[in-house]
Formats: C-alpha cells, structure tokens, sequence
C-alpha cells in the first residue's frame, strides 16, 4: 500500500532518467545512506548493539564493501559488456601490488642505460588511485584478445593473466620490496595529515569510496557508453552496424571495469588486510566475485552489492544459527554446505533467473506497487 | 518531404561480385539508388538479395567491383564505418539488443551523435546531462512517430515479433541514415502489421526524406511502396526498372515460375 507511484508525475525526460525515479526508492536510498554514513559510526563509536565489539565492522561490513566494489567492477565487465573474465583476482592484486610499490617508492635500475627511474614514495591517496590506472592498462592489455575471441576461449585467456601475476608477484621479489617471506605490509593510511587507523574510520574511508564510485558507476551504465557494452553484449554484430566500435567498447569495459577492482584490490591489501601474500588474490578470489555478479545479478550495480552480501554473510549465518539451535557444525561441514548452496543457488539462477536477486527484487518491486491485486 | 532533385545518385552499385568458395552469391550486380526513393530489391531465395545489402553496408567485402556513396567510391569498408556514412540497416531476423529496454535500444542507435566522451558521461552533469536529454528528446519524436509509447519501458525480448521489428526500425531512424536499409521489414507479419509497416515507410519517406532500399517477398507490398525494382536471380541482375516494367519482364515471370526444359 505504501509502495505506489501514483501521483508522481514525471514533467521532464531528466526526472524520468533519474536512478530512482519512484519517491519511495529515494526516500529507503536517503535512510540507507544516512544509516551507512551516521548511525553506524555513532554506535561503533559509542559501542552500542550489534557494535559491542568491532567484529561487524572488521569481519563483515569492511569486506562487504570493498568486495562489492570488486564486484562492481566485475559486473560491468561481465554483466554489462558479457566478457566473460576469471582473473579480477589478478587485476585486484595489479592495483594492490601497484598501490605497494607507489607508496614505497619506486626504484627501478636501467643500468645499461646509464640512468635509473626513481619515483619518491606517495601519499596514500595517489597510490590508491594510480594503482587503479595500473590495473586498468593491464586489463586494456588482457582485453585485447576480447576482439578476437568469445566466450570461454576469453574466460580462458583471462585465466592466463590469472596465472601470470599470481607468479609474478610470487615469484619476482622486485614487488614484495625483497622481503623475505613474501609477504607486505601496507604504509601507514595518511590521508593529508588524517590517519585512519581505528576500525570505523577504515569503515568510513571504504564506504566513501565505495559510494562515489557506485555512483560514477551507475552514471557510465546508464549513459551512452553503458549501452554501448551492453550492445556489445546483446548482439555484437548489430551493435557495429549503428557504428559502435567493438575495439573501443570492449576496451573500455576492460579498462574501467580493472580500475575499479584495480581500487578495491588496494583498498582490500591495505584498509582491510594490512600485511598480506599473493595468496589474498589467488583465483579462489576471482571465482568468488563471478559468484557474487551472478547471484547478486549480471548487469546491476544494485545485485553487486547484494552479491557480495550474500557470499559474505551465507558461511557466518551457517556457523551462527546451527550453534544457536544447540546444533553446531564442523568447520568442515559448514565448508562443504557452503559450496552446496553456493553451487545449487547458481545453477538454479542460471537457469531460472540469469539476472540474480536484483531481477527477483524488481519484479517483488512491480507486484508491490499492484498489490494486493495481481495486475 | 521528397528530395526535390529526385535525380541525383546517392548509392551506385558497379559490377560487384562476391563469392564464398565456389558459391558465386553475386555476379557483377550494378544498380543505383537515386536520393529520396523507395527501392526494393526483390527476387527468389537464395538470390543474393541479402548479401547485396552486407555488401552495401561492410559486412562482405565485394572480390570486384566498387561501391559509391554520397560521391566517394570505395571497395572494403567496415560496418561501423558505413554506420558512420549515414547507412542504416534493419535485418530479417530481428537483431535488436534483447536485455536491453526498447527505449534503451533506440538511444543506443544515437550513439554515433554522442559527442561527450568518458569522463563527461562518468560525471553525468551540465553539457553531459543535457546532451543526454537532447538526445531522449529526439529519441521519444520517433517513439512517437512509431507509436510504441507504452512500451518504451519493456525489454524488447519481452516484445512481440511485430512490436520488435518497429523497435529494429526507430533504432535505424534514430541514426538519422541518409540511406535506410530494410531487409524484409514484413517477413513474418499478418495483414495489419504489414499495413502499418509500409505506412511506417512511406512516412519516413516523406517525413524525413530518407532514401530507402528495401529487400521484400511480398510482391504487392513492393509493387504499391517503391519507385524502382531490381530483380535478382543466382546472383545476377536480371531485371530493373519501375514496378509496371518489372511485372511485365520475361525473365522476371520465368525466374519466378519456372520455365518449361
């Protein structure tokens, strides 16, 4: 009953265009956000309920978001443009790896030329951002078999750079700055003079970013651009034939879709993780961000976040009820339930709804604006 | 409004031939579309009507002759640079973009007028947001001109075959083409939908002034719509003219019914 448009009325094309054209989206949007930025830090600082601890920031909501910044990043490749890609694991450690080396400085000796190219180390910020551009020139580059192959052949190809930078920022110390073990630790997070340490700021820095780049995210989607991919996606000879070029969308896609995991991959290693291995961003991670864009819902910015909640919030729930029914599992067990439900939802969704739970969402969203009629 | 100089060429077609292995699909076809006309490519199936058109648009690159558009003359271009010609296209089978809503489909054909790039459109404000406006603007003039105003919010792979070939045809029209070509635009359809399409064609026709080449199976459809008919059989030409003189060649009635061995 609350949920009806009637009455709204749209007088211009730009409040047509808006991302939530319904007042009541707007309205769950406004709370949500004042949720996130607000009453959230004010109970962790005041360590009110469920914030008793720091476990919800630290083990849930700090991974929710930067994860389904990777996913979003992962959606506009494979759910917007339909390049199928395994390696946003790689192209998450590419910015996070980048990020390391920016902050520490750069030092890379050019002894048969006489010279040597030295970056002096850079704020925190920079190197976040710039890690970000690097990931985006290697998905350009990983990109451009996409003009030349399809499908699985691309799904393969990306696995390849998987692969690579797995061994590469195993295997080269130049990139681990020669440590020993082979393992980081990330730099102090100085933002001008502002240093995050405390859970809720870490919370707070991920949760700006993640929401500026949601929106910036949205916006290409919804834009010409955006149709240009899913064009691409839908039917790539069609799409060249009203002068789209496939170079230049699948490109793009490429290169904004790595930008962005470029960014999560450096927000994970060094708001999240802190000192972490290549292992952080093996392709277990890749698979688990394709997990997440295809329950949460191929081409949706919205399905990537409830993507990312759900795989994070699943294997908790499933250590967390059964003890509260006096029935607790094995760490085995729940591993092995994980990967059946996991498993089943996504056959079930490929099958029955290939845009995930964003699809079930809207179409739950038009039976309750008719409801409680049928139509 | 018809072009005034209604002589004046805009598509020459010289001596184009196209084989795929040994299957000659198009022996040294000419014809030309003059601006402002309706011409209709007819023949048999397997007649080569259809590759004409990819070869018109850069889909097939011709092994001779040499095709002529709006004055420059070329032998192998790619689609999108025909795109970018003004050559716009509709196909038998409907291609349209089925995750995507009709609206969407429609503004995707503006893409080549898009003259903000990335960064604007990331932005999304001031000259982005207006050109993006400007362009819905144009979009829904042929929403309405097609009258498919209450489904411009449905995906088209929801659409009914009928609805989905108006959809295919705004796509095309939102390029604003100097040539529109229509493959089939009627396959498929009952009596009305037929109706309404060739009304659709004449109207862009007259309204935009759009010069058409049309490839049709109905013979009263062709015969009432176009100006000139060319006629095609195993890759050649065998016919071409008004539709009067077309209807009466031997060897159009002999490739159509057969001649006695």
């Amino acid at each position: 009953m609350l949920y009806r448009e009637a009455g709204q009325f749209k007088a211009t094309y730009a409040e047509d265009m808006a991302i939530f054209p319904i007042r009541q989206d707007r309205i769950a949007l406004a709370v949500l956000l004042g949720i996130a930025f607000i009453g959230v830090p004010l109970l962790a600082t005041f360590r009110i309920w469920p914030f008793g601890t720091d476990y919800l920031l630290w083990a849930i909501l700090l991974p929710f978001l930067i994860l389904a910044l990777a996913a979003i990043g992962t959606n506009i490749l494979v759910g917007y443009c339909g390049q199928i890609s395994l390696g946003s694991g790689a192209f998450m450690a590419i910015g996070a790896y980048s990020a390391y080396k920016l902050a520490t400085g750069v030092h890379i000796p050019l002894a048969w030329l006489g010279f040597a190219i030295a970056i002096p180390p850079l704020p925190v910020l920079a190197s976040i951002l710039l890690g970000g551009f690097m990931a985006a020139g290697a998905g350009i580059l990983f990109g451009i078999p996409s003009l030349r192959i399809k499908g699985l052949y691309l799904a393969v190809a990306t696995l390849a750079a998987q692969f690579f930078f797995d061994w590469a920022f195993l295997r080269l110390p130049w990139f681990t700055n020669y440590a020993p073990s082979g393992s980081v630790n990330a730099p102090e997070l100085d933002f001008f003079g502002m240093v995050v340490r405390s859970p809720v700021e870490r919370y707070l820095l991920c949760l700006a970013v993640v929401t500026v780049m949601a929106v910036l995210a949205k916006n290409l989607v919804r834009g010409n651009l955006g149709r240009q991919w899913m064009a691409i996606r839908d039917m790539d000879i069609a799409a060249e034939l009203i002068g789209i070029r496939p170079l230049y969308a699948k490109l793009t896609a490429f290169a904004v879709s790595s930008f962005i995991i470029g960014v999560a991959g450096a927000l994970w290693a060094f708001v999240y993780l802190g000192s972490w291995e290549p292992l952080a961003f093996s392709i277990d991670r890749s698979l688990e961000l394709l997990f997440m864009v295809i329950i949460g819902g191929l081409g949706s910015i919205m399905g990537s976040f409830i993507g990312a909640a759900f795989i994070l919030i699943v294997p908790i729930m499933l250590n967390v009820i059964p003890t509260k029914l006096g029935l607790p599992l094995s760490t085995q067990t729940i591993t092995h339930l994980q990967f059946i439900i996991f498993g089943s939802l996504i056959c079930y969704l490929l099958i029955k709804e290939p845009h995930g739970f964003a699809r079930l969402i809207s179409i739950g969203k038009e039976k309750l604006r008719l409801w409680p009629f049928p139509y | 409004m018809r072009a005034p100089n209604a002589n004046e060429i805009l598509l020459q077609v010289e001596g184009v031939a196209l084989a795929f292995g040994g299957v000659k699909a198009l022996r040294d076809v000419s014809f030309n579309v003059k601006k402002g006309e309706i011409r209709a490519i007819i023949g048999p199936n397997g007649a080569g009507k259809t590759s004409m058109l990819n070869v018109v648009n850069g889909f097939y690159h011709p092994n001779h002759g040499a095709i002529t558009f709006k004055g420059s003359t070329r032998s192998k271009m790619q689609p999108f640079e025909a795109a970018r010609g003004g050559i716009a296209r509709t196909f038998q089978n409907v291609a349209l973009f089925k995750g995507m809503s009709a609206l969407d489909n429609i503004m995707a054909g503006r893409t080549l007028k898009v003259r903000r790039g990335l960064l604007w459109q990331l932005l999304r404000y001031g000259p982005a947001l207006a050109e993006e406006i400007e362009h819905r603007r144009k979009v829904e003039e042929i929403i309405d001109f097609l009258e498919i105003e209450t489904i411009r919010k449905v995906p088209v792979g929801r659409l009914p075959y009928g609805l989905q070939k108006r959809v295919e045809l705004g796509r095309a029209l939102a390029m604003e083409p100097d040539l529109l070509l229509l493959d089939e635009p009627m396959a498929g359809m009952n009596l009305e939908e037929k109706e309404d399409m060739s009304r659709f064609i004449i109207d862009v026709n007259n309204h935009y002034g759009t010069t058409i080449a049309l490839i049709e199976h109905d013979m009263a459809v062709v015969m009432d719509l176009s100006d000139r008919v060319a006629v095609l059989d195993h890759g050649v030409k065998i016919a071409d003219g008004t539709p009067d003189e077309v209807k009466r060649s031997q060897a159009v009635i002999d490739a159509y019914l057969g001649v006695a061995h």
